[in-house]
């Protein structure tokens, strides 16, 4: 797969805060090892160069909003051998997707002294709702030791070890009493995707969701035990509606409680 | 040469999505435009209705690069909303905090993104390849401010552990000590930083700007102050809006502001340095004096350098806030929501950062409001670049065009953060 050339790797930005890629640039000990491995061909944030696609790899920041984005996100696709999506935004729509719970266009019109100028769509959404994906690298932000997997994985031709299990597998991991059951925290991780390393329970705090739904989240049996420690509906779809609103299991949990 | 048009679709080393426009014609600047076109993503829209104590998790998104400073205008207003301040070795721990962004922030900028422009290449790597010592300075400077986020913080980029009212968490003095011989290498990094960065080689162009900064009796300002300028505004957070408006203009997705009765202004590094000089630590000033800044910079390529003083003083100040602390008894004090509205502004690495929420007695929000630095900037940002080309029409289109593309880094724009604050006009009952 990968010869002799080395590899071209491009970094595209849709909605977002910059977060995801920024964590390419995070990995200060492995930035430049990275770069011996990898051509970085397209890289506005970090480089003025731009070499022409297709690339091998491009990963993929940010959610959908404007009708310009829903065409440029096609013209990626084509010019990308992998794509791979990194974080939130860019896997369930972000924190910008709380608009898709909104009537936007009652009030995008009413809104702006100058709305003409402001192109928006009424939904933030995922790339995958726009074009095949190849690999969701999940989190708000990303895990930056699980990029540098998913780009190892990529150049060894293998499946990125990236597990699907919950937040409540890193507690026990890490040997953290569970913030809920012994102190009576709400806590999202049960339901939540690994990936941080259980770092808000770690601050004794309750995850708040980062990682979006693990798989086969049992969001209703959690909503309940919420309402056993007393924590109010709206509460509870405050909690869904965080930056993983959109993604599909946490949607429905905070519809389900939304009166 | 009578009509020339510079144009960039699409800026690099920057954060976020812009692009910029220069219309010459008969060898005069008609029209410099900095273009944003990056998506709004209507935070002020969607924290209506969402409670107070969910500012610091929501507004961190804003923005990647510099979380923390929306974490901390946006716990500030709200607890200045409800009446109680954070005081003491919890202040401090907000400090230090702030010290790290500003040191990450400034190190990405100074060595990743605008260092390039002065040597001639393309981006970091490059520059890597011929001056490996000098972007590994970097990159490790850097990595010593994620890592003081990342301590207290509890990771780089959107922190989870700051809170209204304080932290969920508070490090044990012995943990906080494990920084202490990394600071001192930053230290030293930093002073090499200073050094290294009045080296390059610095167009002469010097502007008469209003600057604009927060400015406290004790310090160099982070969390706290009041907003003056060199031409005599001297107000609290809460005037802001009395003296400074937004508009929309056609090119950008981000608001643009000014003071209401002079026109643009200038925030960021420069804008601290040169109002706040006098509360700088010795050695910081004793540095900049040797690098050839005086009490006030006006070149804006200079910045580099100011960026540099700003990371040493950065470094001091946390190896100070590390060697005083005693942990508190509680990670934060307690805030109880009453319907009010509060207003604050904290220093972002790239300048004044205002937030101004309005509650009700349950603690939900009823109204949002948010200024980041980088829309004040804009029209400061046009004006460089058309005194700028004006004075150098003489360059070529290559030249002019790397030169411009210069000037916009000079402010270290954070593009995403500039344009997801479209203000909402109606009441939703």
């Amino acid at each position: 797969m990968v010869g002799k050339r080395k590899p071209k790797l491009a970094v595209w930005k849709f909605a977002s805060c910059d977060g995801c890629q920024l964590c390419l640039l995070d990995c200060e000990d492995e930035l430049l090892a990275v770069a011996g491995e990898i051509e970085i061909a397209n890289f506005p944030e970090a480089s003025h160069r731009v070499v022409k696609g297709p690339y091998d790899i491009s990963f993929v920041e940010g959610s959908i909003t404007t009708p310009h984005d829903a065409e440029r996100i096609h013209k990626v696709r084509r010019a990308s051998k992998f794509l791979v999506t990194i974080g939130a935004c860019a896997t369930a729509g972000g924190i910008q997707a709380l608009r898709n719970f909104a009537d936007v266009s009652e009030y995008t019109s009413i809104v702006y002294p100058s709305p003409e100028y402001i192109k928006t769509l009424n939904k933030s959404t995922p790339i995958a709702d726009h074009v095949p994906v190849d690999f969701e690298l999940r989190g708000c932000p990303i895990n930056k030791y699980q990029l540098v997997e998913v780009l190892s994985a990529f150049l060894n031709g293998r499946k990125p070890n990236i597990p699907a299990y919950s937040v409540c597998m890193e507690c026990k991991m890490r040997g953290i009493v569970c913030v809920m059951v012994a102190r009576g925290i709400p806590c999202l991780g049960p339901v939540t995707q690994a990936g941080c390393g259980a770092l808000c329970p770690s601050y004794d705090r309750g995850c708040y969701g980062c990682f979006g739904p693990k798989e086969t989240p049992n969001t209703s049996a959690l909503g309940e035990a919420w309402k056993r420690l007393n924590v109010e509906d709206r509460d509870i779809v405050r909690a869904f509606r965080g930056v993983n609103a959109y993604a599909e299991p946490f949607r429905k949990a905070s519809e389900a409680y939304e009166k | 040469m009578k009509s020339r048009i510079i144009t960039v679709d699409y800026l690099a080393r920057v954060e976020g999505e812009g692009g910029l426009s220069i219309r010459i014609k008969d060898d005069k600047v008609v029209e410099a435009k900095l273009k944003i076109f990056e998506p709004p993503r209507f935070f002020e829209g969607f924290l209506r209705g969402r409670s107070f104590t969910e500012v610091p998790d929501i507004t961190a998104r804003i923005c990647g690069i510099c979380p923390v400073a929306y974490q901390m205008s946006s716990s500030h207003a709200m607890e200045t909303a409800c009446g109680v301040s954070v005081e003491g070795p919890l202040r401090d721990l907000r400090r230090l905090l702030y010290c790290g962004e500003w040191i990450e922030s400034h190190a990405l900028h100074i060595y990743m993104l605008h260092a390039p422009d002065f040597l001639g290449y393309q981006d970091a790597v490059q520059l890597a390849q011929d001056h490996p010592d000098v972007v590994n300075r970097g990159l490790q400077l850097k990595k010593v401010g994620n890592d003081i986020i990342t301590l207290v913080g509890g990771r780089e980029i959107h922190p989870i552990n700051p809170r209204v009212g304080g932290f969920y968490k508070v490090p044990a003095k012995k943990e906080l000590d494990t920084l202490t011989e990394r600071l001192k290498w930053a230290t030293e990094a930093a002073l090499e930083t200073i050094r290294w960065s009045a080296t390059l080689p610095f167009p002469d162009y010097e502007q008469d700007y209003e600057f604009v900064a927060l400015r406290h009796p004790d310090e160099y300002p982070l969390n706290d102050g009041r907003v003056v300028s060199n031409r005599g505004l001297d107000i609290s957070a809460e005037e802001f809006l009395d003296h400074f408006e937004e508009e929309q203009v056609k090119h950008s997705t981000s608001l643009h502001a000014r003071i209401k009765e002079r026109g643009e202004y200038l925030v960021g590094p420069m804008a601290r340095y040169s109002l706040n000089f006098d509360k700088l630590p010795a050695a910081a000033q004793e540095a900049a004096g040797e690098a050839g800044l005086g009490r006030v910079c006006t070149n804006p390529f200079k910045s580099i350098i100011v960026r540099g003083v700003e990371t040493l003083f950065a470094c001091l100040e946390a190896q100070r806030i590390i060697e005083a602390y005693q942990a508190p008894e509680s990670p934060c004090v307690e805030v109880k929501p009453r319907a009010a509205t509060g207003h604050w502004c904290t220093e972002a690495p790239r300048g004044l950062l205002y937030h101004r929420y309005q509650i009700d007695d349950n603690g939900d929000i009823k109204d949002a409001r948010i200024i980041p630095p980088t829309s004040q900037n804009q029209k400061a940002i046009e004006n460089d670049l058309s005194h700028f080309v004006g004075d150098n029409l003489h360059l070529s289109q290559d030249d002019l065009t790397w030169r411009c593309e210069q000037m916009v880094r000079n402010y270290d724009p954070c593009i995403s953060c500039s344009c997801h604050f479209l203000k909402l006009d109606i009441e939703r009952e």
